[in-house]
């Protein structure tokens, strides 16, 4: 009797592994498809265009595409990582709202701040007029249209994603690593970039890596900047240049571009180690004299010029030449449905994938790189990657039920929703899954074995024991994505159903044609709404906190 | 196949959508919404007929009608830019209109020769200038605008906007690759700030003082022209000596695979007509295509001009060649 019950576990495990590996590459197929689709097109090269590309574009996209992650990933990382440490360690003036309130920007699009900052402070704006009323014609301003001012932009855009990571770890970890530092005689600094900065090494690479890949994959931003990178060239070569093959060409370069950023976060996480939190919130420190007022005022500042400056001055647009019609809250409902479908179906998708890869071997964990890699694909050539895939499904299944029936018949699943929100999982998938990951690390080996030793395992395994230990992870999975799909553009331009205006939708046809004021009105709807989860969380992690 | 497969693809048809009405006109519109609803109201109200429409960049429509193939929906493909026009009929995504009204609604040079497309309204690319800083005397020719008198003074919008591919197009048509090259050189030389991204942006920056010259569509002018009648800058009729100022269309052609080819080429033949065309111009400042149909009065002030005779799909044919060309020539 004791043979048998030894050895069902075993054979029970390994076909569930098999289970487990089926479902993650199932997750990863749509990816792959893509994927594959952009490595054909190298065996149909346009060689005088790609010829062209080599000389002239591919040089010049590459060191710029270089410049601006590395500098917006140092720029964000400064960012986050600083004020993630401040407002977990430390007690200074308004450090409690700023905790949360230094979330804020995360509701704020990139290609929104993009043409506030430039409206703002280029020479027409009011800033640079009202100087040279008091200073004359000559007086110098920084060029805002420029490297250094689209990698401000889009740090401040993007730097919440490493402050939210980086804060968790340093609530969950700080006191420790402190306590560790002190016992080895180490100062409150050097404990900090000795120990607590190691030990939070695989949250802040989380947060790099979404950092990098937003920025890998942006348009809205870096068109508005006119700042040529891969995905402004792909654009190019596409539409101006009428070769999807060297589109998809210059898509392969990317992606080298993005391995390289997955094989560097990679070697750079290096080997984790993970404690049980005590209890967070101990061992925070009051800051006193003018460290005090450095804290605040760094955290202002950022709070200002990522947050409330452009607010206000979209405030301002919108008073002017905001329009609320039918037409206005229709987009809105469609807008807060779209994200909130996708982030429950893209969360879900993560929770299995996070747990297949945990059940299934090694050659799965390849299956979850794939799944996780669109995140990192410009939205233009991944929609149309989906696009392809999803019309030719339909053409099968339009020619199988002529077949069946005898009658031809005309549906499209292009077009509809479902296209959309395959789209947006590929795209999105990361997003959740880094969050659900970066808690799933937390539950030991250890925990799994005791509750398999107890008889609970497969889908019980997650039921009840995961999800309650993953909850915090949620949470911020279904944050991340809502805020993500609501500022998604070239995806939902390409792949909404008929009618489908989203307040994203209405923001690119009117800084299309320029009128950046007519934008306002929706960009500050996107941005309060955007508020809501942004909230939620905030409110949901202190009340953790507070109760732990 | 199994049953209840035939049933899981009978509730797919069900989820997906039927076909459309038979006489529905199904449009797929790159002019932006708010340029063409009130004109497919009236449409509507007048004839009967229900149109129905998506907006979209240019681009993902043509990728979308491409690869709906023989399923589309669509019956009429209508964008902005002749570039466009010509792209989607290179590709075979649009079928010819033989019809007498169009062909006498509109000019020659501003429609297809094979009548798989034809302009519906005529926007001009041309010269602005500061009235504070710039005697109009100076001005004469798009190339002129290279030479050393407007070094540090000149304000461009991006060569990634299509309206800028297909000026230097139509001046490849011109001049040939080489000089046309040169000017384009020259032109980035004189820049007085980095290219913009939109023409609203040049004139703001003219009036601001950053730069006295630049190129723009004309409606972009008349915009902040109804905002601000007393704004210091004035539009400028360059080449009238020669081959005359660059014009371009949107337009619309009948898709190949229409389920309503009737009913869209009588939508295209009243867009074309004297009772559409009038507001379908000045919806946006623009020029109206058909000849016998006077422009808005506002628009109307600038003056008559002579416009480039030379059939607008040339811009198509070139394009490439002049995005090559800027590249190479550092316009970016």
């Amino acid at each position: 009797m004791s043979g048998v019950v030894g050895s069902l576990p075993r054979s029970g495990y390994l076909a569930e592994s098999r289970y487990w590996s089926a479902i993650a590459f199932l997750v990863a197929l749509p990816t792959l498809a893509s994927l594959i689709i952009v490595v054909l097109s190298l065996l149909h090269p346009d060689t005088e265009i790609l010829g062209h590309l080599l000389r002239h574009v591919l040089p010049r996209v590459t060191v710029n595409t270089i410049l601006l992650v590395a500098g917006v990933a140092m720029l964000a990382g400064l960012i986050g990582v600083g004020l993630g440490w401040l407002t977990a360690m430390y007690h200074f003036p308004g450090s409690r709202f700023f905790s949360w309130a230094l979330l804020l920007p995360m509701a704020m699009p990139g290609y929104v701040m993009a043409f506030v900052a430039i409206g703002f402070l280029e020479y027409s704006g009011p800033v640079q007029t009202l100087l040279r009323s008091w200073a004359g014609a000559e007086v110098w301003f920084p060029p805002i249209r420029s490297r250094g001012g689209i990698i401000v932009v889009m740090a401040l855009a993007l730097y919440p994603y490493i402050y939210l990571l980086a804060r968790n770890a340093f609530l969950t970890q700080g006191r420790q690593a402190l306590e560790v530092g002190q016992s080895l005689g180490l100062t409150r600094r050097q404990g900090f970039f000795r120990v607590a900065l190691p030990m939070a090494r695989p949250w802040i690479a989380g947060g790099l890596m979404l950092v990098v890949m937003e920025t890998l994959a942006d348009f809205g931003t870096v068109s508005v900047f006119n700042y040529d990178t891969f995905t402004t060239a792909i654009y190019q070569s596409w539409f101006s240049l009428f070769s999807i093959s060297s589109a998809l060409q210059l898509a392969f370069f990317l992606l080298l571009l993005v391995f390289v950023a997955v094989a560097l976060e990679y070697r750079w996480r290096g080997r984790t180690a993970y404690i049980t939190s005590l209890s967070p919130g101990a061992g925070v420190v009051t800051l006193t004299g003018a460290g005090r007022w450095v804290a605040f005022g760094s955290a202002l500042l950022v709070l200002l010029l990522a947050f409330v400056l452009p607010c206000l001055q979209l405030l301002a647009w919108s008073i002017r030449n905001g329009q609320i019609d039918a037409r206005f809250l229709d987009s809105g409902l469609r807008t807060l449905s779209l994200a909130t479908i996708s982030a429950l179906m893209i969360a879900a998708v993560a929770i299995i994938l996070v747990y297949a890869l945990r059940n299934a071997g090694n050659v799965a964990r390849l299956a979850g790189r794939i799944a996780t890699l669109g995140y990192a694909l410009p939205g233009t050539v991944l929609a149309v990657g989906i696009y392809t895939q999803i019309s030719g499904l339909n053409g099968f299944l339009n020619s199988s039920l002529e077949s069946l029936t005898g009658a031809s018949p005309k549906f499209f699943l292009q077009g509809t929703v479902l296209a959309m929100l395959l789209a947006y999982l590929v795209r999105f998938l990361a997003v959740a899954y880094q969050a659900v990951d970066a808690a799933m690390q937390r539950v030991t080996v250890r925990i799994d074995e005791s509750a398999r030793s107890l008889g609970v395992g497969g889908w019980q395994l997650l039921r009840r024991v995961h999800v309650p230990l993953l909850r915090g992870g949620l949470l911020t999975a279904l944050l991340l994505v809502f805020v993500d799909v609501m500022k998604e553009m070239p995806i939902t331009l390409m792949t909404r159903p008929f009618g489908w205006d989203t307040f994203a939708v209405r923001v690119y046809e009117m800084t299309a044609e320029g009128q950046w004021e007519q934008a306002a009105l929706p960009a500050l709807s996107i941005v309060l709404t955007g508020l809501i989860p942004v909230i939620i969380l905030t409110r949901a992690s202190s009340h953790a906190v507070a109760t732990r | 196949m199994p049953k209840y497969l035939s049933a899981v693809l009978a509730v797919l048809v069900l989820a997906a959508g039927c076909a459309p009405e038979p006489n529905e006109v199904v449009v797929y519109s790159a002019r932006a919404e708010q340029l063409i609803q009130p004109l497919f109201e009236r449409y509507m109200a007048q004839t009967g007929a229900v149109v129905t429409w998506a907006t979209d960049k240019e681009g993902p429509l043509m990728q979308r009608l491409i690869s709906e193939g023989e399923q589309t929906p669509a019956d009429l493909f209508l964008t902005v830019d002749a570039g466009n026009l010509w792209l989607a009929a290179e590709q075979g995504l649009l079928q010819q209109a033989q019809s007498a009204v169009l062909n006498r609604n509109v000019p020659a040079h501003l429609h297809d020769e094979a009548g798989r497309w034809f302009g519906l309204s005529v926007r001009a690319r041309t010269i602005i200038y500061s009235t504070d800083r710039v005697d109009p005397s100076q001005l004469s020719t798009y190339a002129a605008l290279g030479d050393a008198a407007w070094q540090g003074r000149l304000c461009l919008r991006t060569s990634k906007k299509v309206y800028n591919q297909s000026l230097v197009a139509m001046m490849i048509a011109e001049h040939g690759e080489e000089k046309t090259e040169q000017i384009v050189r020259r032109w980035v030389a004189n820049l007085a700030a980095p290219v913009y991204s939109s023409d609203t942006k040049v004139i703001e920056a003219i009036v601001a003082g950053q730069c006295d010259v630049g190129i723009v569509n004309t409606y972009y002018f008349g915009r902040l022209q109804k905002k601000d009648p007393a704004i210091p800058i004035a539009l400028f009729w360059p080449n009238q000596q020669g081959s005359g100022v660059h014009v371009n269309v949107s337009g619309a052609g009948i898709v190949k695979f229409a389920d309503n080819r009737p009913g869209a080429l009588k939508l295209l033949e009243w867009l074309s007509s004297e009772t559409a065309q009038a507001e379908f111009a000045a919806l946006n400042l623009e020029y109206p295509v058909n000849e016998s149909v006077p422009s808005d009065p506002l628009v109307a002030a600038w003056g008559d001009f002579n416009q480039n005779l030379i059939n607008v799909s040339r811009a198509g044919e070139l394009q490439s060649r002049a995005v090559q060309l800027m590249d190479r020539a550092g316009y970016r």
